[in-house]
């Protein structure tokens, strides 16, 4: 699904050069459940800025699902993203003045969805995280692990092939947090490949494999036995 | 244009800054505003100004005399200059072919008008029958005096609108009349009305040569009237018209020994010359308001401009979603414009609307000297039109160019 062959990405602020990225080899297969993690400034999150298009590599080359991603213009990045990807952002980053429903739909209006159709799939999803009777409710009505539900809701309506995860739980309670990964796991049994960017040990393992990322490099790549949350007693 | 959900997104963001896209909107709208009604009451000054001149013929030229106040030739000043009849005759034969209408005329400045028992006191001209268009008088009853009458000397007069409903009760046919002026009797052959209202309609025309005959005047005239046959451009009108007058006054002087820099002793009136002056005027001034209304209407979209920057500022984000989310630049170029189009539109044809209906309400009664009916026209109206909705666009554009080059990593980042 995933095939990245020495990614290198550098910052330039005036005169000095941060080397972020110093050359990452890394493959992923579909219906992969992936943590990525390291301390900050590993460059984890550039790494994911790059999978997800919103950055671009310096060098080294990125292929998602036999397409090569490469001089994108803006046009053609905005097609990717919305075909490709779906996203989850620590801070949720809903639009304030929509409805939960407006917000899972809106992937489907640039995908140029008709409104009917539109608001039948983007309710299926809210049911899939099991909000579906909070439709109506704007943003700032929901709570923490709602509003992140939401989310998922919303990466999951495009139907995109991978799911990336920047800190999805990062500003939730354990409980909380465990919901969601919950539902992410869940997601992830249907079949769809997810990155998660985190730096919670008890997060990534709830994921099949992890990924160590330290100073630009991977450090260490391994499989786990995967801890279900809805085998744990202890929620 | 026509996609519902933008309407609705121009609407959440318009709801959620109700009071800042009000005072956007107002600075606009008064900037329209003030546009219309400047361009409406340049309109009017230009309809007062054509009303004004509409009451003679706009390429009459009139001469008359008065008294020299320079020495010339050994002559002293204070001289009376009295035109003759042959002064008439020289001037028509020789400008013939540039001449339309002609006329000399003498004057009695108050003539004692009765008729039954009803009599008033009015200017009495000895005219030719051209007269009749050089006044662009026209008639209700009967007939202006003709070439027969003068060279029969008769005694009949055409009376003006205002003489008639003085002298005669409604609706009373005066044609064949008899009218007493100054004790003598003539029969009234016809009325006329005049654009130039009720002074110019208080005068009676009688034939050049029976006044002549009844007030002892000899072969003497007062005026002179011409107007000269139309050009096919009013450049050349106006150039033929100024040649015209100058001769006429040189030949003139000439012959009544009058100094060439003499200005009282005789007077030659150009109307075309004066009515360019009077166009040119109105023309810059037009063009002045027009010059004010568009600053007036920069400034205003100036302000749509600023307010729009803001609005992308305080989106960063919400754009950097759309485009994780897969939002292409067009569609946040046409978010953003659109918002601009709709609120300078809206607020402009508000605008129009309360200008136009203002002139529309206050036009007709506005009663200024040299201002009538200040309005706009459709054609007018359309181009403000135009000029909005290419405000808008231009007020948009930046922003929401601004708004397209957002990164949404940057914009994402920003927490």
């Amino acid at each position: 699904m995933i095939e990245i062959k020495d990614l290198h990405k550098s910052y330039h602020m005036g005169n000095n050069s941060l080397h972020v990225l110093k050359g990452i080899n890394f493959n992923v297969e579909d219906g992969e459940m992936v943590a990525i993690m390291g301390s900050s400034g590993s460059g984890k999150s550039t790494l994911l800025n790059i999978l997800g298009m919103l950055d671009e590599a310096d060098q080294g080359s990125y292929v998602l699902d036999n397409t090569h991603i490469k001089n994108l213009n803006e046009k053609l990045a905005a097609r990717y993203r919305n075909r490709f990807l779906g996203f989850v952002f620590q801070s949720f980053n809903l639009i304030s003045y929509k409805s939960a429903l407006d917000n899972v739909a809106m992937p489907l209006y640039y995908q140029g969805v008709k409104r009917s159709k539109r608001t039948e799939r983007a309710m299926s999803y809210l049911d899939k995280v099991g909000l579906r009777d909070w439709a109506t409710h704007m943003p700032n009505e929901l709570s923490g692990g709602q509003k992140q539900r939401v989310a998922i809701a919303r990466a999951l309506a495009s139907d995109p092939k991978v799911l990336l995860a920047d800190e999805p739980t990062g500003a939730l309670d354990s409980k909380t947090s465990y919901e969601v990964m919950e539902i992410i796991q869940a997601i992830n049994d249907e079949g769809k490949t997810i990155l998660i960017v985190t730096h919670e040990d008890d997060i990534a393992h709830m994921c099949k494999r992890i990924v160590h990322l330290r100073d630009g490099v991977i450090i260490d790549d391994q499989r786990i036995d995967q801890v279900r949350v809805k085998e744990m007693t202890n929620v | 244009m026509f996609n519902l959900e933008r309407w609705q997104e121009i609407f959440e963001t318009i709801a959620k800054n109700k009071l800042r896209t009000f005072l956007t909107g107002v600075s606009v709208a008064s900037g329209i505003f003030i546009l219309v009604i400047l361009l409406g009451f340049g309109q009017g000054m230009q309809n007062g100004v054509t009303k004004e001149f509409e009451q003679d013929a706009t390429n009459r030229i009139a001469v008359w005399t008065g008294v020299t106040t320079v020495e010339h030739k050994g002559l002293n000043p204070g001289r009376f200059i009295e035109l003759k009849n042959e002064d008439y005759d020289y001037l028509i034969k020789k400008y013939e072919d540039d001449i339309e209408f002609k006329s000399s005329v003498y004057r009695i400045w108050s003539g004692v008008a009765t008729y039954k028992n009803e009599s008033g006191s009015y200017r009495v001209e000895g005219v030719y029958p051209d007269y009749q268009f050089i006044e662009n008088a026209s008639l209700s009853h009967g007939r202006f005096i003709n070439y027969p009458d003068h060279d029969n000397y008769e005694k009949v007069i055409t009376i003006g609108h205002k003489v008639y409903t003085d002298l005669f009760e409604e609706d009373e046919d005066p044609v064949g009349k008899q009218v007493q002026i100054s004790g003598i009797n003539f029969k009234v052959v016809g009325v006329y009305t005049d654009p130039g209202g009720e002074r110019e309609e208080s005068r009676i025309f009688l034939p050049l040569s029976t006044s002549q005959r009844v007030f002892n005047a000899g072969n003497r005239v007062r005026n002179l009237g011409f107007t000269l046959q139309r050009q096919e451009s009013f450049a050349k009108a106006l150039q033929q018209s100024i040649k015209f007058s100058a001769e006429i006054e040189n030949f003139l002087k000439e012959r009544h020994i009058v100094a060439p820099e003499d200005t009282s002793a005789i007077n030659v009136f150009n109307t075309l010359e004066e009515a360019k002056r009077y166009y040119d005027l109105i023309a810059m001034i037009k063009l002045f308001f027009w010059v004010v209304g568009i600053c007036t209407i920069i400034a205003g979209v100036v302000g749509v401009s600023n307010i729009m920057l803001i609005i992308v500022k305080e989106r960063t984000k919400e754009i950097g979603i759309r485009k994780a989310i897969g939002a292409q630049p067009w569609s946040i170029i046409g978010m953003i414009l659109h918002e601009s189009i709709f609120i300078t539109a809206f607020a402009g044809f508000l605008g129009l609307i309360t200008s136009m209906g203002l002139l529309e309400i206050i036009g007709p009664n506005v009663e200024i000297d040299y201002i009538v009916n200040p309005s706009v026209n459709f054609n007018v109206a359309l181009t403000t039109v135009f000029v909005l909705i290419a405000a808008g666009t231009l007020a948009g554009f930046f922003p929401a160019w601004r708004a397209a080059k957002i990164r949404p990593i940057e914009a994402l980042r920003e927490a």
